[in-house]
Parts: C-alpha cells; structure tokens; sequence
C-alpha cells in the first residue's frame, strides 16, 4: 500500500481524498485489533471495599462483548476463596476517608470492634442501596464467562490449595497474565 | 412520535452500577437481530452508561427519556 506522502504526490488526488483513504484505513485496521475487545484486571487487595472494583470492571466488560480475565494475587486471592464472605472485611484503621456514624480521631478506630463494626457498617450501607453483594458478582463473572485466574505462586506462599477457591477458577502465573494482558487495550491493575 | 415495537423489556429499577448494563447485555444476547429491549433503570449512572455501552458493543441505542424519576432506553440490537 502507499504511505500518505506518496498518495499527496499521485497526481488528481486532493488532500481531503488522501485524508479519506486514511481514516478509512485506519478504521479498518481498528475494527481488525482484538485487543480493542480485551480486557486484563489484576486484583491484588483483600478487602471488602476493593474487591468491588475489579469485580465490577470485569463484569462490565465482559458484558461489552470483551474477553476479560481478572489475576488475583496477593491479598486478592481472599475475593475468590471458598471462604470470601467472612475474609473480606473493610478496616477503618489508616482510612480517614471512610463515613463513619460519628465524627472520631483516626486512632480511635484501632480500638477493638471498630473492624468488625466498619465490616458490618459497609455491608448494611450497600444492601441498603442495593448494590450487588459480592457472590452475586462472582456468579456473574461466571454467567459472563470471565476468566478467574488465581497466582499459584502466592497460593504456595499462603498455604492454600486449588480445593480452597470457587468454582470455576484457574490457576497460573505472571507470564498466563502477561499472555491476556499483551492482546488487551484494557489493562489495569487494583 | 411513532410507536416502536418492543421485542422485550427490563426492569433494573432500584439496582445499582453494574447491574442494569449486566443485565441489558444479557438481555440483548437473548434477543434476535434487530430487536428492541426496553431498559427500566433507576441508575442515575446509567444515563450515561448505557450510551457508553451501546457504543462500544454497537448496539443502537434509539431513545431515551426520564418518566418520573425512572430512566427508559430502547436500545435496538445489532446485525
């Protein structure tokens, strides 16, 4: 195919013309990439609070019409554990951010029960709203054939075993993330 | 304004990102070619997510208006 400069130089081809066939290029190369249609998450924190993001992401994509995996790692491995529902707890300690009920010095949420109060706040906070629970957006991911990718390396290093993790899990390393993330325009790490 | 047939309809009411467009897609996937899904939702999100949506999988999203705080879309399927 010619470049831009050669089409600019064939004699009865105006510029806009020339800027025509490109754009139109340009669309058709578009509309071939895959990686458009890609998308590979990397949820690495264990609380109930960032667990809903990557969730949320993968299930949206997927519902776009993406190929999507999320690789759980770290701390992101309690988000697919058989156990999720009592391991994913919010932690009020360090968060200034978080609404509390009253007004009180960070220190004070270090005291016992401010944990499990702040798990149970947030919780009730987002029934209340509706928002989906946790296992209803894993059973979508599911629904949404998204791919479920536990770090074996930090599955050796926690103790836990391929029984330990939902249904429908894989398992693998950097390089089987590296392989979806290399075709994926989306790529984001949580 | 004429009337468009509706091939199917969904109720999100009261559900909250990302359910309505989880939904939609799946509702969408059901539907044949050319088919219209009518989208109740009460997302204020949705507003400018469900355009969002149409645009990337290239869907048609044919109209959308606010009925007393609930939010109506026609999104016509692709193909």
């Amino acid at each position: 195919m010619l470049g831009e400069q050669e089409l600019m130089s064939v004699p009865g081809l105006s510029e806009e013309t020339v800027r025509h066939i490109v754009q139109e290029e340009i669309e058709r190369a578009a509309a071939r990439d895959q990686a458009v249609r890609s998308a590979a998450f990397i949820a690495s924190k264990g609380t109930l609070d960032w667990a809903y993001p990557p969730l949320i992401l993968a299930t949206t994509a997927a519902a776009s019409g993406m190929d999507t995996s999320v690789f759980f790692t770290f701390y992101g491995l309690n988000i697919i554990h058989k156990d999720f529902e009592r391991k994913l707890k919010v932690s009020p300690i360090g968060n200034p951010a978080m609404p509390m009920p009253v007004p009180m010095p960070n220190f004070v949420t270090g005291l016992p029960g401010m944990g499990p109060m702040a798990t149970h706040m947030m919780k009730s906070m987002f029934a209340g709203k509706h928002v989906a629970t946790i296992a209803e957006l894993l059973e979508s991911a599911r629904d949404l054939d998204v791919r479920l990718v536990a770090c074996q390396m930090t599955m050796d290093v926690f103790g836990y075993s391929q029984d330990d993790f939902v249904d429908g899990v894989e398992f693998g390393g950097a390089a089987t993330y590296l392989a979806a993330a290399r075709n994926a325009h989306v790529t984001l790490f949580v | 304004m004429a009337t468009t047939h509706i091939d199917s309809e969904l109720d999100a009411r009261g559900q909250l990102c990302p359910m309505p467009i989880v939904k939609t897609a799946k509702a969408i996937k059901e539907l044949g070619a050319g088919g219209v899904l009518k989208l109740l939702a009460t997302d204020r999100g949705a507003v400018t997510d469900v355009p969002a949506w149409t645009e990337t999988t290239g869907n048609e999203l044919l109209e959308w208006h606010e009925e007393d705080g609930v939010f109506v879309f026609l999104i016509r399927k692709a193909g």
